[in-house]
């Protein structure tokens, strides 16, 4: 196999070494930071390590996709709902033409399912035609309004109220986290550094470079990228900078059994209102239906917490679209944070009085859309703000692949087991998840150190069971290829241990 | 691909019940396919007794129920692989599996006996609002890891729901040294059997809330509390009772759902009333030569009446193997919950194969005091038999004899429904 990982030369490492040793601080320099490692942040550090750069990847959590990125609609949007010259329009649909390559380097499932949006009366119907307009001036290709009868032919299910929709068959569909994890990947194979598990507490500019404090550890960048999502703000204020400000808006979710995910083929949306796109009904790649979110600013940037009124509230915004899905077929509900900016638009620029930092924040959707084009941005901002990029010699454009045991062929699956036998042990019944590719997950580079992270890499835990029956067995796993005791194995890092301690 | 007499899919209490009657009728080509490393199914960890009153007169722990039907399976040579999870049964039959030592594994089954159990309702299907910290698991899994897996998965505890599973482990939590501070009903009676009720959660001071739910989960990451609320007589929260109560651990015992989806990739049917295989006198599914048995066919309480369940299952797939079964003649009757009543199982009677007498299991809606149970067909009175309480937490049957049968009316289905006393 030609891919190989990235090892820092035996210097850097005596260097930390040492440095370690003498002052309780790892001491690294780098050309350029990125801070967050949210699909943005780490889209922009797989663009970047396409050169000869020395880039970190600072998260605090203990994976990536932890933010915004791990709970959103999972659309790449056609394009079409921006207004004409923002950046949200432009680089929505030049992220919607780069996903599909994309996502094959990466080996991520993007499908390309289209998107409908449902006009109910005439009103609705206007609407859709400034839709189209926008969507004209934003050069989303191959949109069109269709009749009340063509929709209904294309998506059955649908309420036999609507009057017609705009469909752009551009649309699709990604899982935002796998997307994610593939990003990281593919730059750790070309050498990004991942620093996991640290917050930023301080950014000093000094003397061209910027010296950034995690605690008790301490490194310095020539550039830093701001990819903080909701916390983009604070970033920000770090360095002074604080014209704009990012309002936790949180969306909440539910996710329907593979029984009920083809009750629809497209993404369905509801005509847009002033305080966003409304609650959308999609197929996710995975082949469940999802439906939400509804939008309520909060305080608190970190409150995920699900409420009953928001539960009802999406059941009946997704009613609307489809009167006939089944609310037993419930598997699970969740919330995700958007991070709204207080501009109208995304907020990715250099900044005019600290040289050398960019931010890029607020990218509230169609961030997810945009962000393979925000990393190119950036990319060409680092540029005009003097940084010099040499392409690798050796790049590794496409991440290992992974096996996904339920996707392969019968032929495949006989191979894999006799090459490794752990491949032939299923794991996660509901979602058929073997051993092989939880061990494979955990040792791959920024690989899963709980079981939520194994969780959105496999699938393992995902299913109609939620993880009652596989827990125990990636507990188990976790704990013997991280070499911890099981009571040592957390939910998603900090306090969130599973179990409590051994039986007496 | 091979071809092999009888399949049968899960050795749990069923398909053990099942492999070992269908041996003793006369098939010898069987395979037991087992997901886990061990034989016994849900038994394994179920360490608390009272199992085998019924059909071994003792209370027996699970692992000494399952181990007189494991030891028995290996006497007779009955061939089983551990580790094995199966994949797909095709409508034809055809079973794929998988293993780490036989890779892929591609079988034809004569007949083929279902036989994988059930699995818990989880947080997500009840949809209870709040964050998703660690610390809150299905009443079965916490079992696991408490029994087989040697951990303690938290100190104070609240359990949502009534069922045994539920009781149980409040028991056991206690036992190993944890604060089970409520089990919460939804429901104005427990889902549970009174003896665990008494037993697990009388013995050792535990409060049991009836009518009482859990509305918000509390906590970033290790769960820190949960708010408790009484609910009005249409189940919804009387938000001003609400309580909130500091735990680490919320175990959901909330119901068990037959596990299907095999079964649904089959083609077979399935009742909506009871998630399982619509069957026959037989245990026969709708599609030919495909049995079931035991919790995948709806849940049962005890694990006793599984085995006779199963024991039926595997003696008329015996004879559907050995060929030997006669061509059905006449009416198929169906039978029906009537009044009163939930679901009943088997769905379906083919009035000359049922050997001396049929036995009807089902569960009712709520809880009734000094009625009959009738089994009635058209206007005629089968049978009827008195009870003085019923619940829905505890599976009820009556039997319908080969001579009652002859009063079956050829114009009406089989209804099995309760009247006032």
């Amino acid at each position: 196999m030609k891919h190989g990982h990235y090892k820092p030369s035996v210097l850097m490492w005596l260097f930390c070494f040492f440095n370690t040793l003498s002052r309780e601080v790892f001491y690294m320099e780098y050309d350029a930071a990125i801070i967050g490692a949210g699909v943005v942040g780490s889209l922009i550090g797989r663009e970047l390590s396409k050169y000869d750069l020395n880039v970190c990847l600072i998260e605090k959590a203990e994976d990536v996709a932890m933010g915004s990125s791990k709970a959103n609609s999972a659309v790449i949007h056609a394009g079409y709902d921006a207004n004409p010259g923002s950046l949200k329009a432009m680089l929505n649909v030049r992220g919607n033409m780069l996903m599909e390559k994309l996502a094959r380097e990466l080996d991520v499932p993007f499908k390309r399912i289209g998107s409908l949006v449902l006009a109910f009366n005439e009103k609705d119907m206007l609407q859709l035609e400034k839709l189209y307009q926008k969507g004209i001036k934003n050069h989303v290709p191959d949109i069109e309004i269709l009749s009340r009868r063509r929709v209904l032919e294309m998506e059955p299910q649908l309420s036999r109220k609507i009057t017609g929709a705009l469909y752009a068959p551009t649309a699709g569909i990604v899982s935002p986290y796998d997307l994610t994890v593939g990003a990281v990947e593919n730059a750790a194979e070309n050498g990004i550094e991942l620093i996991l598990g640290k917050k930023v507490l301080d950014i000093k500019p000094y003397k061209g470079k910027f010296t950034i404090i995690m605690g008790t550890d301490v490194i310095y960048s020539r550039y830093v990228i701001n990819a903080a999502g909701v916390y983009a703000d604070l970033i920000s204020a770090m360095v002074g900078e604080t014209e704009f400000s990012i309002i936790p808006r949180r969306g909440e979710y539910m996710l329907f059994d593979k029984k009920i995910g083809n009750i629809v083929s497209s993404i369905i949306f509801n005509t847009p209102s002033a305080t966003g796109k409304g609650i959308l009904a999609t197929p996710t790649v995975d082949g469940n239906l999802l439906i939400g979110p509804n939008a309520h600013d909060i305080k608190d940037k970190n409150d995920v917490s699900t409420t009953a009124e928001g539960m009802q509230e999406v059941l009946e915004g997704a009613g609307k679209l489809i009167p006939a899905f089944n609310q037993r077929e419930i598997i699970t509900s969740f919330a995700g944070i958007r991070a709204a900016p207080s501009t109208e638009d995304f907020i990715i620029k250099a900044s005019q009085t600290t040289k050398g930092f960019v931010n890029a924040g607020g990218i509230e959707s169609p961030g997810l859309s945009a962000a393979p084009a925000i990393a190119e941005y950036v990319r060409d901002i680092l540029i005009s703000e003097g940084l010099t990029l040499n392409k690798k010699k050796n790049y590794y454009l496409v991440r290992r692949p992974v096996i996904r045991f339920r996707e392969i062929n019968d032929n495949q699956k006989v191979r894999i087991i006799k090459e490794d036998p752990r491949y032939g042990n299923i794991i996660c019944r509901c979602e058929k998840v073997t051993e092989g590719e939880i061990v494979d997950c955990i040792h791959r580079p920024a690989g899963a150190r709980n079981s939520d992270a194994v969780k959105r890499r496999t699938r393992a835990g995902m299913g109609r069971c939620q993880g009652g029956f596989c827990m125990p067995g990636v507990v188990g796993i976790l704990a013997r290829e991280l070499d911890i005791p099981a009571d040592k194995v957390t939910k998603f890092g900090g306090n969130s241990r599973l179990l409590l301690r051994k039986t007496k | 691909m091979e071809n092999i007499g009888l399949v049968v899919i899960g050795g749990g209490p069923a398909g053990l019940a099942a492999a070992i009657e269908a041996y003793k009728n006369g098939v010898r080509d069987i395979l037991v396919l087992e997901r886990e490393r061990e034989l016994g199914g849900i038994l394994k960890q179920c360490i608390h007794n009272g199992f085998g009153l019924h059909i071994f007169g003792e209370e027996l722990t699970g692992p000494e129920y399952a181990w007189r039907y494991i030891k028995q399976l290996k006497e007779l040579g009955i061939v089983y692989k551990l580790n094995t999870t199966v994949l797909n049964i095709s409508h034809d039959k055809i079973v794929t599996a998988v293993n780490s030592n036989d890779g892929l594994i591609r079988l034809r089954g004569k007949a083929v006996i279902l036989a994988m159990g059930c699995r818990e309702r989880t947080r997500g299907a009840l949809n209870i609002p709040g964050t998703r910290p660690a610390g809150v698991y299905t009443a079965g899994t916490a079992q696991r890891f408490v029994n087989m897996e040697g951990y303690l998965p938290g100190k104070k505890a609240v359990i949502l729901g009534s069922g045994d599973i539920g009781l149980i482990m409040a028991r056991r939590m206690t036992l190993e040294g944890a604060k089970v501070k409520m089990v919460c009903e939804l429901l104005p009676y427990s889902g549970g059997l009174t003896r665990n009720i008494v037993q697990c959660l009388h013995d050792f001071g535990i409060p049991l809330k009836l009518s009482h739910t859990v509305v918000a989960i509390d906590g970033r990451e290790r769960l820190e509390g949960v708010t408790v609320c009484r609910v009005d007589e249409n189940r919804r929260p009387i938000m001003e009772t609400a309580e909130y109560v500091e735990c680490d651990t919320l175990l959901l015992s909330v119901g068990l759902i037959p596990e299907n989806e095999l079964s649904e990739e089959a083609g077979i049917e399935i009742d909506p009333a009871t998630s399982g295989p619509v069957v026959n006198e037989s245990m026969e599914t709708s599609v030919e030569g495909i049995f079931a048995c035991g919790n995948v066919v709806h849940v049962h309480d005890l694990v006793d009446y599984v085995t006779q369940e199963s024991k039926m299952a595997g003696r008329c797939a015996a004879e559907y193997v050995k060929g030997t079964g006669e061509i059905h003649e006449g009416k198929i009757y169906k039978t029906l919950a009537g009044n009163s009543v939930l679901y009943v199982v088997p769905q379906i009677i083919r009035k000359n194969f049922v050997k001396d007498e049929i036995k009807f299991f089902f569960r009712v809606k709520n809880i009734y005091k000094n009625i009959n149970v009738v089994i009635k067909s058209g206007n005629s009175l089968l049978n009827t038999q008195k009870k003085l309480k019923v619940t829905p937490g505890e599976m009820e049957s009556i039997r319908l004899s080969k001579k009652q049968m002859e009063f079956l009316n050829q114009k009406s289905d089989i209804y099995v429904e309760l009247e006032e006393g």
